[in-house]
């Protein structure tokens, strides 16, 4: 039997790895990504003459026909699917060039962070309107492209909200899982599993600063234990998101008299400073007039 | 390529006849090693130790410091008493990987020297395979000593002995179908050094063939040595859940 040196063992293993892309129409470029179920490859449709990640699976599953039903520009458009010569099943998605959202959140300004936060919580809301659950949001799974795009991928344990789930099965990523789904209780995950998914996703962006008590507010509504004391879907979230980032009152957290005073004077700040100029204008020629 | 299929993506493949992703018809060896036919048996038994043998070998001579006799001696042993005393049969999905198992009853067993002793000096009644050591030997002599914990180097022997099977698979598929070519190209490809793999175009001036010709046939080999390589792993793993987990890492991202 043949020794395998270590540079022999990587090659047999990639080679027994790869893709058998004989009789479709793609061509194999490299790896781009492992883990769990599926492999993730970059390849050439050369067809259409463009680069495409090919995700391909032990199994087929219902990723490619989920994903097909939202089509919106913050979720990743499935162009293909169906079954390689080596047995395995692959679903043809847009390649997506760009950073990977914490990679991205690093060195963008918090307001910056928000607002691409703002557009995962946009993507989750448009599935979750079509009868959608994501069910592994986070943020290995979203890309922001060269021009500020931001793009939620990996719809692969995305199911029907209304889907009859007796199963004990628990699938998820760990700090990101709602408690139900990460106790396994398939039936309870509903929207409110990415809302606290998307909870998470929040929390690691206001990790390195002090938060304001609202935005901290949303994040704990979002996060909270109990599926029932979370928004009931990312719209909401993204709507008191959007809030915040204009200023206003969000609906997870009551203000006091004077917070709202500061709010409301901090959103009309120039026509404060224009109104307190005009009074220091009058009462400076009032003063004049005396003298 | 056509409009998607999957909800018949099933249904096509298996009237085309194409290969199943997890093949199905190898019955684990821990099934087989308690047949009543003593031929699955003795078939089981080899290829326990075909996939086996060296890991344990080199843990033994590594982890254990032993002497190269006393290795062989203790690897011939260990697995005698595994086919004698059953004690795989104690193997429990649910609690741990197969390969960790048997590393925990391999230390254990070499642990209890004195008992091994005993072993081997009774072991004249049980099957002795026929075990190139020597080539053993100058692998060890061959490879940088272990960098990571020793029980990861069990790992990663084992994920050699793995691949070193399927490879040897493909070549024996390769010459009972005669395309010993294919074999070849993949050899040249794949098991070369770096240094003197040549390009697909040498490859193919080398065989008189088209460069066409080079790559068809090499994806025809990467086919079938994955399916070597699941079909080795179905026999080397007691369970289904087992085996797709370990087919995810041999095929996936997790090198062991």
């Amino acid at each position: 039997m043949t020794w395998l040196s270590d540079d022999a063992v990587a090659r047999v293993r990639a080679a027994a790895s790869e893709p058998d892309l004989t009789g479709t129409r793609y061509r194999l470029v490299g790896p781009l990504a492992s883990g769990g179920m599926a492999s993730v490859w970059i390849a050439e449709d050369t067809t259409l003459g463009r680069t495409v990640a090919l995700k391909v699976l032990d199994e087929p599953d219902q990723e490619a026909r989920t994903v097909a039903r939202l089509e919106h520009p913050s979720i990743v458009p499935v162009h293909d699917a169906g079954s390689l010569a080596d047995g395995r099943a692959f679903v043809a998605m847009k390649y997506v060039e760009g950073r990977r959202f914490d990679d991205f959140a690093r060195d963008a300004t918090p307001a910056a962070r928000l607002r691409a936060f703002q557009r995962i919580c946009e993507a989750a809301a448009f599935a979750h309107a079509r009868g959608i659950v994501h069910r592994d949001l986070k943020p290995q799974n979203v890309v922001v492209g060269e021009f500020g795009e931001v793009v939620v991928l990996d719809w692969g344990l995305a199911r029907p909200i209304d889907a009859r789930d007796e199963s004990r099965t628990i699938a998820g990523t760990p700090g990101f899982m709602a408690p139900e789904q990460a106790r396994g209780e398939s039936a309870r995950v509903d929207a409110r599993a990415d809302v606290y998914a998307l909870g998470a996703i929040l929390q690691g962006l206001l990790a390195d600063s002090r938060p304001a008590k609202r935005i901290e507010a949303v994040r704990r509504r979002a996060m909270a234990p109990e599926p029932e004391d979370r928004y009931p879907d990312a719209s909401a979230l993204a709507a008191d998101v959007a809030r915040f980032l204009d200023g206003l009152p969000v609906s997870a957290y009551r203000e006091s008299a004077v917070e709202r005073l500061g709010a409301w004077a901090a959103r009309n700040r120039a026509a404060l400073l224009l109104v307190a100029a005009y009074l220091a204008m009058r009462a400076a020629i009032a003063l004049l007039a005396r003298v | 390529m056509g409009a998607p299929e999957y909800r018949n993506a099933r249904s096509v493949r298996s009237c085309d006849n194409r290969p199943r992703v997890f093949p199905t018809t190898h019955r684990s060896v821990l099934a087989s090693l308690a047949s009543d036919a003593a031929e699955e048996r003795s078939r089981a038994y080899e290829t326990l130790v075909a996939a086996y043998w060296k890991p344990v070998y080199k843990h033994v001579r590594l982890r254990w410091r032993r002497s190269d006799e006393d290795a062989k001696d203790l690897t011939q042993g260990f697995f005698a008493a595994a086919l004698e005393k059953e004690f795989l049969a104690g193997y429990d999905a649910e609690k741990a990987r197969f390969r960790t198992f048997l590393r925990v009853c391999l230390d254990r067993f070499v642990a209890d020297d004195a008992a091994a002793a005993r072993r081997r000096k009774r072991g004249g009644d049980v099957p002795r395979t026929q075990l190139d050591f020597d080539a053993a030997e100058a692998e060890l002599a061959r490879a940088a000593p272990p960098a990571d914990p020793i029980e990861e180097h069990f790992d990663r022997e084992w994920l050699r002995s793995v691949l070193a099977l399927a490879v040897e698979r493909l070549r024996l598929d390769c010459e009972a179908r005669r395309r010993p070519k294919r074999f070849e190209l993949f050899r040249r490809s794949y098991l070369d050094d770096a240094a003197q793999r040549p390009t697909y175009a040498a490859l193919a001036s080398e065989h008189g063939i088209a460069v066409t010709d080079v790559t068809n046939e090499l994806s025809a080999a990467r086919r079938e040595l994955r399916r070597a390589v699941l079909a080795v792993l179905r026999e080397i793993t007691a369970s289904d859940r087992e085996f797709r987990a370990e087919a995810r890492l041999v095929l996936g991202s997790d090198l062991p």
